[in-house]
C-alpha cells in the first residue's frame, strides 16, 4: 500500500490546485477531503469515482477485482455513449468468495484476465482495485504485470479502492493511472498542428457530439478524449496533441497539468455549458493552438463561426425569455455545473434562487459570484429535509439537480429536471443550451402539476400535506403578481 | 427434476447477481420509519441507492458508517457509534437496520458487541430497535440478504406470547420473499382481506415503496409495517411464507412464537393461487367470494388464449431462485420449454424446475446458451438488455433492477387478475415480435438443395 499512499498523498499536493496552494504543508498533508461523516454520508467511493472517470473508454474491457457489490450492484448504469465498441458496457468481475479471501485473489484475477483476453480480445484490460483484496494484499500491479507480458497486451492496474477517500480522489487516481501506464506508450499515425486533447469530459446523453462538429468546422482534431466515446490507443498517443482543455473542474486536474509539465501540452480549464462559455472555450482552444505553432487564420475562422452558432441559439432563445420572466430555478449541483449553468440559465431570462457549492472549488465560488453578485445564495451542504424547506423558502419554480435529490421535489410536486450524470438529454454547446431551455418549458408549464397538486376530493383540504406545502411555496408567489 | 451446475470460470461476465446487504437494506425498507445501514465503506451504500432509486423511482433511505482505510484496520466501533448518534440526531428513525459488508466482515468486526457497548454508553438510545444482521458481500446472493434480515427482524422484535395467550384466529402474518413487487404485497392485503382475515407482512415494502404521495416529508422510510406491529406477529394464528427464501423466517416465527406456518413456493400460476385461495377459504372459514371466482376464469381464459403465443417458445431466464421458479413455472405451464435457466445462489427449489439444467452463473452464460439452444423468449432484470439486443429476440423484465422502464414497483406475478395480466403482457411481446422480425415471405418455405431443388442460390428462410 505504500505506492497508493504515496500517490494519494501527490495527488493532495496537486500544485495546480489553488485550494492546495493556500494550504500549510501540515494542511496538505492531511488531505483535500473532509472526513466523511458516519451516518450523514452521500456520495460514491473511490472505486466508483476511478470508474466513472475511466469506463467511457469504450474498447477497454474494465474488470472489477472485488467481491459482487463493486460490479454486479452498479453495472451498465452510466449515461455515457460510444460512436463504436460497446465493450465497456459489459460487466467484468471476479466476483471473491472467501476462498479468494483466506488464500488471495491473485491466481483468479490473472485467470479472469487470461480469459477476458482470450474471449474479448480488447486493446487493454483495467484492472480495478476494491477495498477487500487491498486488505489481503491482493497486488494488483504485480498480476497486471504478469498478465501484460504473458498476454502482450497492455493490463492496467488502477488503485483506487473505495475506502481511501470519496469519488473525487478516485477520478485523480484514474488519472494517475493513466499517467503511469497509458499516455505515451503509443506514437499516433500522424499529427496535425490542430490536435488537441479534451480531459474530464464523459460524452454523457452524447454531448460531446453537440460539440464535435463546432470543432470538426474549425478542422481541429480531437487527438484524444480523456474519457468520453475515448478509445485506448487515442488516450495512449494523446502526449502528442498540441493542446488541451480541462473540461471538469476539479476531476482531472492533475492529468491535464501532468501533461503540460511532461509533454508541454498547455492547457486551460473551460466548459461547453453555456452560449457565453461554449464561445470562450472555442476562442481558448483557438488561441492555444496558434500560439503553438497552427496557423493565425484559425482565430479569425473561430471568431466567425462563433458569431454564427451565437446568432443560430440567440434566435432559439428568444421565445423562451418571456415565458421565463420571473421564474426562478434552484440548482443543486457540484463542481463546474455550479456556475457554467448559472450562466447558460440567466442568459434565457431564468433567475437563480440558489446553488449548491458544496462541490465547488474556491474559483468555482468566484465566478458565481461574478455571475449572481455577492449575495449570491450558495448552499454548502443539505439534508433532503432541508432541501425540501428550501424549495419552499427559496420559492422556486423549478429545481434542477441529481438523480438522487429528484424526489424531494416531486413528492411537493414541484417541476423537477436531472442535469447530473443519469440524465437523459444532452445540454452541451450552443444546441445544448437550446435543448435545456426547452426541457425546462416543457416541465414548468407541464399542465400536469395542476392535476397532481389537486387534493383528493375526500381530503380536508387545511389538513392535508400536500395542500400545506403548496400554500407556503405558491400563495406567496401568487401574492407578489 | 433440474440438475443444478455452478459454471466454473474466474471471470464473472455480466453479472446477474448483486450482493447481499442491499437484500438486507431492501427487508429493511419494508419497516416503518426505518433507515437501513450498511457498516462499510462509503461505496457499498452509493451503489445500492443508485441502483434502488433507479428501480423504484423513489427516495430511498439508505446510510453508510463511511469506514474509511485507517478505520477499517483499525476496527469499526467509533464509526458504527457516530453512525447511529448521527441517524438518530438527523432523521429519528423508529428503527436501524444494519448490514455487515464484505470489508467489515474481513477485518472481523464485532457489531453485536459494538451495539451493545453502544447501548451501555447511550441510554438515551434504550427505545431505539437496533437490528443487526451480518451480510458479506463475498457470500452468497441479494435474496439470501433478505432471508437473513427478516429473520433477524423476527428474531430480535417480535414479543414471545404470555403462556396460554389465545392467538388472534382473524390474524396472519405473511413473509413475503424479495421476489415480489410493492403491487403483488397490495393485491395479496386485498385477497387476504376479502376472506375477512388480517394480514400483517413483514417486511411490507408495499407501504413504502409502492409510489404513494407521503403525508409529511421524511428522510426514513415513508410506511411499512410498524415495530410494535411486528412484536405483536407472535399473536397471529397463522404465517403463511411466500417463497422457499421465508422459510427460515417462519421456523424463526414457529420456534419464538408457535406461530404456525404454510409455505407457497410459488403464487404464479393457476394452480399455485387455487392453493394459496384454498388455504385462506380454510383458515377463514368462509367461501371463496365471488370476486375471484370470477378472476379464476378469467385467467383460464387467458390462458387458452396466450397459450398459442407462448406454447412451445423456448425460454432463456435468468433470475434469483424464487423469482426463477415463478415465472418460468408459469411459463412452463402455458407450454414453453425451458431451454436456459440461469440463477445466482444454491436454493432447494431449484432442483423442482422442470429442466434438465439450472445454472449458477452470470448473463453471459445465459446469453451464450441462448443463442446455442436457439431461444425465443429472454426473460432476467434490465440487464439482459444488451444480450437480448444482440440476440435478436423479445425480452421481458422481471426482478430488481428494472431502471430502463416505468413501473417495476407494481409489475404483478401473484393473483388470479395479477397472474393473467402478466400472460397478456408477455404474450403480447411474442406476437409483436412475430409481426415485427418474423413475417412470412415467398421464401420462407422456398426448398433448398438438401431438399432436392435445383436452384442452389435459394435460401431456406426463416418460418414465423
Amino acid at each position: 500500500m505504500t505506492t497508493l499512499s504515496a500517490t494519494i498523498q501527490e495527488v493532495f499536493n496537486e500544485p495546480a490546485c489553488a485550494k492546495n496552494a493556500a494550504k500549510s504543508e501540515k494542511e496538505r498533508k492531511k488531505g483535500c477531503t473532509k472526513q466523511l461523516q458516519p451516518g450523514g454520508a452521500a456520495g460514491g467511493c473511490a472505486f466508483d469515482g476511478a470508474k466513472i472517470a475511466l469506463q467511457p473508454l469504450t474498447d477497454v474491457a474494465h474488470l472489477v477485482h472485488g467481491p459482487i457489490a463493486c460490479e454486479g450492484n452498479s453495472w451498465d448504469n452510466r449515461g455515457a455513449k460510444s460512436s463504436g465498441p460497446s465493450l465497456w458496457r459489459t460487466g467484468f468481475t471476479t466476483d471473491i468468495n472467501e476462498t479468494d479471501i483466506v488464500f488471495g485473489g491473485e491466481k483468479r484475477l490473472f485467470k479472469a484476465i487470461r480469459e477476458i483476453i482470450g474471449k474479448y480480445d480488447p486493446p487493454a484490460v483495467f484492472v480495478y482495485q476494491t477495498c477487500i483484496p487491498a486488505m489481503t494484499g491482493d497486488d494488483i500491479n504485480a498480476v497486471a504485470k504478469a498478465a501484460s507480458a504473458k498476454f502482450g497486451k497492455p493490463v492496467i492496474p488502477i488503485n483506487a479502492p473505495g475506502f481511501v477517500g470519496p469519488k473525487n480522489l478516485g477520478n485523480k487516481l484514474a488519472g494517475e493511472a493513466l499517467l503511469d501506464h497509458v499516455i505515451g506508450t503509443v506514437e499516433p499515425e500522424y499529427t496535425t498542428p490542430y490536435d488537441i486533447n479534451i480531459i474530464g469530459e464523459y460524452n454523457l446523453s452524447g454531448e460531446l457530439w453537440q460539440v464535435k462538429p463546432l470543432l470538426d468546422a474549425l478542422g481541429i482534431r480531437v487527438l484524444s478524449c480523456i474519457s468520453g466515446d475515448g478509445r485506448y490507443r487515442e488516450v495512449a498517443q494523446s502526449h502528442r496533441a498540441k493542446a488541451a482543455m480541462m473540461v471538469c473542474s476539479k476531476a482531472m486536474i492533475n492529468v491535464a497539468r501532468k501533461m503540460e509539465e511532461r509533454y508541454g501540452i498547455p492547457f486551460f480549464e473551460g466548459s461547453f455549458y453555456g452560449i457565453g462559455d461554449t464561445s470562450d472555450s472555442l476562442r481558448e482552444i483557438a488561441r492555444l493552438l496558434v500560439s503553438r505553432g497552427a496557423p493565425a487564420d484559425l482565430l479569425d475562422r473561430t471568431e466567425a463561426l462563433i458569431a454564427r452558432e451565437e446568432a443560430k441559439a440567440w434566435a432559439s432563445i428568444a421565445p423562451f425569455k418571456p415565458l421565463f420572466a420571473g421564474k426562478r430555478v434552484l440548482l443543486i449541483t457540484g463542481g463546474v455545473k455550479s456556475w457554467s449553468v448559472v450562466a447558460a440559465l440567466q442568459e434565457a431570462g431564468l433567475e437563480i434562487a440558489g446553488t449548491s457549492v458544496k462541490k465547488s472549488t474556491k474559483e468555482d465560488k468566484e465566478r458565481i459570484k461574478e455571475l449572481m453578485g455577492e449575495d449570491a445564495h450558495m448552499i454548502e451542504d443539505m439534508t433532503p429535509r432541508e432541501m425540501y424547506r428550501m424549495l419552499k423558502d427559496a420559492k422556486a419554480d423549478i429545481m434542477l439537480s441529481g438523480g438522487r435529490s429528484q424526489f424531494v421535489a416531486l413528492k411537493a410536486a414541484m417541476p423537477w429536471l436531472d442535469i447530473n450524470q443519469e440524465r437523459h438529454h444532452a445540454y452541451m454547446g450552443y444546441v445544448g443550451m437550446v435543448d435545456l431551455l426547452r426541457e425546462i418549458a416543457k416541465t414548468l408549464f407541464n399542465p400536469v402539476w395542476e392535476q397532481v397538486r389537486r387534493p383528493a376530493p375526500w381530503d380536508d383540504p387545511a389538513d392535508n400535506w400536500q395542500a400545506r406545502a403548496l400554500a407556503e411555496i405558491v400563495a406567496p408567489q401568487l401574492a407578489a403578481e | 427434476m433440474a440438475k443444478v451446475t455452478h459454471v466454473k470460470k474466474a471471470c464473472t461476465v455480466n453479472p446477474l447477481k448483486m450482493s447481499q446487504p442491499i437484500g438486507a437494506a431492501l427487508a429493511f425498507m419494508g419497516l416503518r420509519g426505518a433507515m437501513p445501514l450498511l457498516h462499510g465503506s462509503q461505496g457499498c451504500t452509493s451503489f445500492g441507492l443508485v441502483l434502488f432509486v433507479r428501480h423504484f423511482k423513489e427516495a430511498i433511505p439508505l446510510q453508510t458508517t463511511a469506514m474509511s482505510e485507517v478505520a477499517t484496520v483499525l476496527g469499526g466501533y467509533e464509526n458504527v457509534e457516530q453512525a447511529i448518534l448521527n441517524i438518530h440526531k438527523r432523521t429519528k428513525p423508529e428503527i436501524i437496520g444494519i448490514c455487515s459488508t464484505g470489508v467489515t466482515e474481513t477485518k472481523g468486526d464485532d457489531v453485536e458487541g459494538y451495539i451493545q457497548l453502544v447501548r451501555e454508553r447511550h441510554p438515551e438510545l434504550a427505545s431505539l430497535p437496533l437490528v443487526y444482521v451480518s451480510t458479506p458481500d463475498f457470500k452468497d446472493a441479494f435474496q439470501d440478504g433478505w432471508t437473513k434480515a427478516v429473520t433477524r427482524m423476527v428474531d430480535v422484535l417480535v414479543r414471545v406470547p404470555e403462556p396460554g395467550a389465545v392467538r388472534d384466529a382473524g390474524r396472519i402474518a405473511v413473509l413475503p420473499g424479495c421476489h415480489l413487487t410493492p403491487g403483488d404485497l397490495e393485491e395479496l392485503r386485498t385477497i387476504i382481506e376479502d376472506f375477512g382475515l388480517r394480514p400483517s407482512f413483514l417486511p411490507d415494502l408495499s407501504g413504502s415503496l409502492d409510489g404513494h404521495i407521503p403525508e409529511d416529508f421524511t428522510p426514513t422510510t415513508i410506511g411499512g409495517i410498524g415495530v410494535d406491529e411486528v412484536a405483536s406477529l407472535g399473536e397471529a394464528a397463522w404465517a403463511v411464507a411466500i417463497g422457499e427464501q421465508m422459510r427460515p423466517a417462519a421456523e424463526a416465527l414457529r420456534t419464538r412464537a408457535g406461530v404456525p406456518f404454510r409455505l407457497f413456493p410459488r403464487l404464479c400460476g393457476l394452480a399455485a393461487m387455487d392453493e394459496f385461495i384454498m388455504f385462506l377459504s380454510a383458515a377463514s372459514g368462509r367461501p371463496v367470494p365471488a370476486k375471484y371466482r370470477r378472476q379464476r376464469g378469467q385467467l383460464v381464459d387467458a390462458m387458452l388464449d396466450g397459450h398459442f403465443h407462448i406454447g412451445g417458445r423456448k425460454l432463456a431466464i435468468a433470475a434469483e431462485p424464487d423469482l426463477l421458479a415463478d415465472v418460468a413455472g408459469m411459463l412452463r405451464e402455458m407450454g414453453a420449454e425451458i431451454s436456459v435457466a440461469v440463477t445466482t445462489a444454491h436454493s432447494p427449489i431449484l432442483s423442482g424446475i422442470d429442466t434438465e439444467e439450472v445454472l449458477i452463473g452470470d448473463l453471459e452464460d445465459l446469453e451464450r446458451l441462448a443463442g446455442e439452444r436457439g431461444c425465443d423468449l429472454l426473460v432476467t432484470h434490465s440487464h439482459g438488455r444488451q444480450a437480448a439486443a444482440r440476440l435478436g429476440i423479445p425480452f421481458f423484465r422481471v426482478g430488481i433492477p428494472m431502471f430502463d422502464r416505468l413501473g417495476a414497483g407494481h409489475l404483478l406475478t401473484v393473483g388470479y387478475r395479477g397472474v393473467r395480466d402478466l400472460i397478456f403482457a408477455i404474450s403480447n411481446l411474442v406476437i409483436a415480435d412475430a409481426e415485427q422480425n418474423h413475417q412470412p415471405t415467398p421464401d420462407s418455405w422456398r426448398l433448398t438443395e438438401e431438399d432436392g431443388a435445383t436452384d442452389g442460390a435459394q435460401q431456406k428462410g426463416q418460418a414465423a
